[in-house]
């Protein structure tokens, strides 16, 4: 094969056209594969020791173009970016942190507070108590010696209401006895039949 | 099995009916227009690795080739990746700049990994195969592309940069406490001589490996996509068969771009270690 290929360089054709001394049938009945791969292949074309140096020198110009690009274009941005991108993130990290303490302290804060105000509406509430119950004691102490002031004023008036009772009925009694007396045909002096009345009521208000 | 498939998704129904039949009609058409010439020998899975100049015929060392314009397009492909998406320098990222800085930090972390923290001074350098590497492979995998990687000898000269760093830079960090590296202290004394010469050949032997995997993975790949290719052109009406197969290929061949590009920068970074830490 390599012979051949020589044979191609010597001639100046096309390796792959002039390759034809044991393909040249294969060869003109493949236009359709040659017009996109270019060429007709003999063996393998790896193997055609004529085409490396072409290939390794292209191969070198390329490696050391993308080299130059990575080293001095792109692995510096994209380092940058990530540092960038890292400090970012650790700058965010510190800044939740602070703003986490702050949080803590404001709820301390607030903590503090209510129970302050809590403390505060317990005296207030416990003070109007208080006022409240003394008011309510005054009120009440009033009222009872009212109470008991009435009470006994009507006790005295029932009192003095029972008294003229027992008095009229004693006279009542007495009349009544008087009559009586007379009426039976007997006659009594009234200070026999007042003492008669009297000791009966002694009797009955026994 | 044209049978089976139309009951069953006759029996689906709907629409799964009407694409079937939209598909079966299309490819009527396009082999009724587009007819294959002789089948037999349509097949030709490495055309797409030919090496062709884009003006004239010879291809001499200078030549402006399908090579330079896909290489050209991969430096564009890492400009347009790492410089012009992060040219906002967003502290809360676009979607490009995400990329960027995934890509960074992914080798980034990888070397510091691999390593530690001294490797760190050759970021640019890991950085620029990896870049390289990932672009070309994935640029390779759009129709009609040259696959740069699929070619031994940009392999293996990506292996050979590796080697040399990594074995200069060996003995110019550790002087001759380099070759500590082949001779095996945690091994009986009797066998550090036999250790001492599997390790040398396996030195040598890294570059090797190092070049072939790569260019391998992805040769294999897009030689099998195209010979499924010549199979649909050569299957006529049951085409969609190798067209299935080709999908499934190629979600398996993005993620072969990747993986390839991961396996041979962490290579890079384990190699670099040994040049940085020489003592087992």
């Amino acid at each position: 094969m390599a012979q051949h290929t020589e044979e191609a360089q010597a001639q100046g054709a096309d390796a792959a056209t002039a390759a034809g001394s044991h393909g040249a049938d294969a060869a003109a009945g493949h236009g359709a594969s040659a017009a996109h791969g270019g060429g007709e292949a003999v063996g393998m074309p790896q193997l055609d020791v004529t085409t490396f140096p072409n290939q390794i020198f292209w191969l070198l110009v390329t490696l050391v173009a993308i080299y130059y690009i990575l080293s001095r274009i792109a692995l510096p941005r994209i380092a940058a970016v990530l540092a960038e991108r890292q400090g970012t993130m650790t700058n965010d990290v510190a800044a939740a942190e602070e703003l986490k303490l702050k949080a803590t302290e404001a709820e301390a804060a607030y903590e503090k507070a209510l129970a302050e105000a809590r403390s505060e509406a317990n005296r207030i509430s416990e003070e109007t108590k208080a006022e409240m119950q003394a008011e309510l004691d005054e009120a009440l102490a009033k009222a009872n010696a009212q109470i008991a002031e009435r009470t006994s004023e009507s006790e005295k008036r029932i009192a003095d209401i029972r008294e003229g009772a027992m008095q009229s009925v004693e006279e009542v009694a007495r009349d009544t006895a008087q009559a009586l007396v007379s009426a039976l045909g007997w006659s009594a002096d009234d200070a026999t039949v007042n003492e008669a009345v009297q000791n009966r009521m002694k009797g009955q208000a026994r | 099995m044209a049978h089976q498939t139309d009951q069953s998704s006759a029996q689906g129904g709907g629409y799964g009916r009407i694409i079937l039949y939209a598909a079966l009609a299309l490819l009527v058409i396009a082999t009724l227009f587009l007819q294959p010439q002789e089948a037999a020998t349509s097949i030709h899975p490495m055309d797409q690795f030919v090496v062709t100049p884009l003006f004239g015929d010879s291809v001499a060392w200078y030549t402006p080739t399908n090579v330079t314009l896909w290489m050209l397009i991969a430096v564009a492909a890492v400009f347009v990746l790492l410089v012009s998406s992060t040219s906002g320098r967003a502290v809360i990222p676009s979607r490009a700049q995400s990329v960027a800085e995934l890509s960074y930090g992914f080798v980034h972390k990888m070397i510091e990994d691999v390593t530690g923290r001294e490797g760190l001074k050759y970021f640019p350098y890991v950085m620029t195969l990896f870049m390289f590497i990932v672009v070309a492979n994935f640029l390779g995998l759009l129709p009609m592309a040259f696959t740069l990687t699929s070619h031994i000898a940009v392999t293996a000269v990506l292996a050979l940069a590796v080697f040399l760093t990594v074995t200069i830079l060996g003995f110019v960090l550790n002087g001759k406490e380099f070759l500590g590296l082949f001779w095996v202290s945690a091994a009986p004394l009797p066998l550090r001589p036999v250790l001492a010469i599997i390790e040398v050949i396996s030195y040598f032997v890294r570059p090797v490996s190092h070049s072939i995997r790569l260019a391998g993975n992805l040769m294999a790949g897009h030689a099998v996509i195209k010979v499924f290719a010549g199979f649909a052109g050569a299957l006529g009406l049951f085409g969609f068969f190798p067209i299935l197969a080709i999908t499934a290929i190629y979600a398996l061949e993005l993620l072969v771009a990747f993986i390839q590009a991961y396996v041979f920068t962490i290579l890079t970074c384990v190699y670099l270690k040994d040049a940085l830490h020489p003592h087992h």
